[in-house]
């Protein structure tokens, strides 16, 4: 398994963010994690990444436990979300360098190279990230991300800024990763146009928990709605109890 | 710890410099200042006194030495700021970067900066002002390595304080030297100063500093035993930051505080 979380909870005071939610996501796959604002997605990233400690419950990243081996999970992994932007005071191959030592990717320089060549980001190599478009810079968010040929990939929200065609590009490069890289990649995303095109399966998540899971291709027709963002909806206004009831 | 994390936290560093020529600027542009302005009052000083004490050597000497200290401390919490500017926390601590590879990195960083900006401060004073810490001897390595090590203590320790309560809470950060100089006796004997700030000076390790320099200069009896006293008390000045900003990193990662790090965070 590319990653594998177990009764995952996480509690502030008077807030149950996650509550007891479970899933894997196996090598070579890619699980679309879906659910309104405040569902709890960015909560499981943050604990996944080890920026937030969970209350209870556990998280391992190919087999490496995080709250055990920190540092030896998260050299397998690697993310790229839209409100973690590389600094911007650094040119791209600068920033590539400083996040490859920190990964300790062996035969840094042609790694480097190769990565601007894969999201032709070579004319840019000099530039500092500060005065990038979005579109560039995401590309070199991506590129930062599979540096250390991570085993399990998280993306948040990655096509956000980008336009369709360079998205469509993007979407073919993370599937090509996945197959090819044997690479597990957990994708968020508000479009459910592209969670239907990449996604294997989807999880929908709903005040913390896990609503419902399958092929984000059948899922609507099984639950009687049109089509994925149909479903989205109904899940996202329909209060949890009722659902939940349904499901039973 | 491993090497290249902490190597990827000094090049970060060297980048932001090579990249900027505004960052070069402060390594020495205070320093000269400081360094212009006290000589030429030292010199003034010398040709009005007759009390045959050589101003140059125990107040420009002690300009130096607190500038050096300042240096150190900023270099620290400044290579810190850099990640709180450029909301660069999320990159770096979801990543295997451990804690003590960071701060590691970032003592390095600015020890670097510092002798950089020790160098030359000396190059100013000694030929312009005729500054010599010959009397000092040996003793000198022991007083700039308490130095430096008091301004790392202090450096992690406000980079925890940031950490803590959030970017806003930088200005914080940069009257510390300022609040700290008249309790650690740079330009005066600790004995001038009454008893409450006498006994906050003996906490300083600086205080032993500039104490065991004016002895020296002065041709008075120099004690060590009070100089081993104030590395000891270094040492553990830098155990306490260190164990501090962990503490505070850890209360970050549990309470959410890292994950949502925004300008005015105070939770």
């Amino acid at each position: 398994m590319a990653l594998s979380v177990r009764e995952l909870c996480k509690a502030y005071a008077h807030l149950l963010a996650v509550d007891h939610v479970s899933f894997d996501v196996g090598r070579g796959e890619i699980v679309g994690l879906l659910g309104p604002n405040g569902a709890g997605k960015t909560t499981i990233i943050n604990s996944v990444l080890d920026v937030l400690t969970p209350t209870s419950g556990s998280i391992r990243i190919a087999g490496v436990e995080v709250a055990r081996e920190r540092s030896r999970a998260l050299a397998r992994t690697n993310f790229a979300a839209v409100y973690a932007t590389l600094p911007g005071n650094l040119t791209v191959a600068e920033n590539l360098r400083f996040f490859g030592l920190i990964y300790g990717v062996h035969g840094l320089t042609q790694r480097i190279e190769a990565l601007l060549r894969q999201f032709a980001l070579g004319a840019l190599r000099d530039t500092k990230c500060g005065v990038l478009s979005s579109g560039e810079l995401t590309r070199v968010s991506l590129a930062k991300s599979v540096l250390n040929h991570p085993q399990l990939l998280l993306l948040d929200e990655p096509t956000a800024s980008l336009d369709p065609s360079a998205a469509r590009e993007l979407r073919a490069g993370i599937r090509q990763l996945a197959r090819q890289g044997n690479c597990g990649v957990l994708w968020t995303s508000h479009n459910m146009y592209e969670v239907e095109e990449i996604c294997d399966r989807v999880l929908f998540l709903s005040h913390g928990r896990i609503l419902l899971e399958g092929d984000p291709r059948a899922l609507p027709h099984q639950h009687g709605a049109p089509n994925l963002e149909e479903l989205f909806i109904q899940l996202a206004r329909e209060p949890l109890a009722q659902r939940a009831g349904a499901l039973a | 710890m491993k090497l290249r994390p902490i190597a990827a936290i000094v090049l970060r560093q060297w980048y932001l410099m090579r990249g900027s020529p505004v960052r070069v600027l402060p390594l020495f542009s205070w320093v000269a200042i400081d360094i212009v302005l006290w000589g030429f009052i030292t010199r003034y000083l010398n040709s009005v006194s007759a009390s045959g004490i050589n101003f140059t050597a125990v107040m420009l000497g002690a300009v130096l030495m607190w500038d050096l200290f300042g240096r150190v401390m900023q270099g620290v919490t400044t290579g810190f700021l850099e990640d709180v500017w450029s909301r660069n926390f999320l990159n770096l601590f979801a990543s295997p970067l451990t804690t003590s590879e960071y701060v590691t990195g970032l003592v390095i960083a600015s020890i670097a900066g510092s002798v950089i900006g020790l160098a030359v401060m000396l190059a100013l004073a000694v030929p312009v002002f005729g500054l010599s810490f010959i009397a000092l001897g040996s003793h000198l390595l022991m007083f700039l390595g308490v130095l430096f090590g008091f301004g790392v203590a202090l450096g992690v320790l406000a980079s925890a304080m940031v950490l803590r309560l959030g970017p806003a809470s930088e200005w914080l950060v940069w009257p510390i030297p300022a609040l700290l100089s008249p309790f650690c006796g740079v330009f005066y004997p600790l004995a001038v100063l009454p008893a409450w700030m006498r006994a906050v000076a003996y906490a300083l390790p600086p205080s032993y500093v500039f104490e065991g320099m004016r002895a020296l200069l002065f041709g008075r009896p120099f004690a060590a035993a009070p100089l081993v006293w104030a590395a000891l008390l270094t040492g553990a000045d830098i155990v306490l930051a260190g164990w501090c900003f962990v503490g505070v990193y850890r209360f970050a990662v549990r309470s959410g505080l890292l994950a949502r790090y925004s300008a005015e965070t105070v939770s």
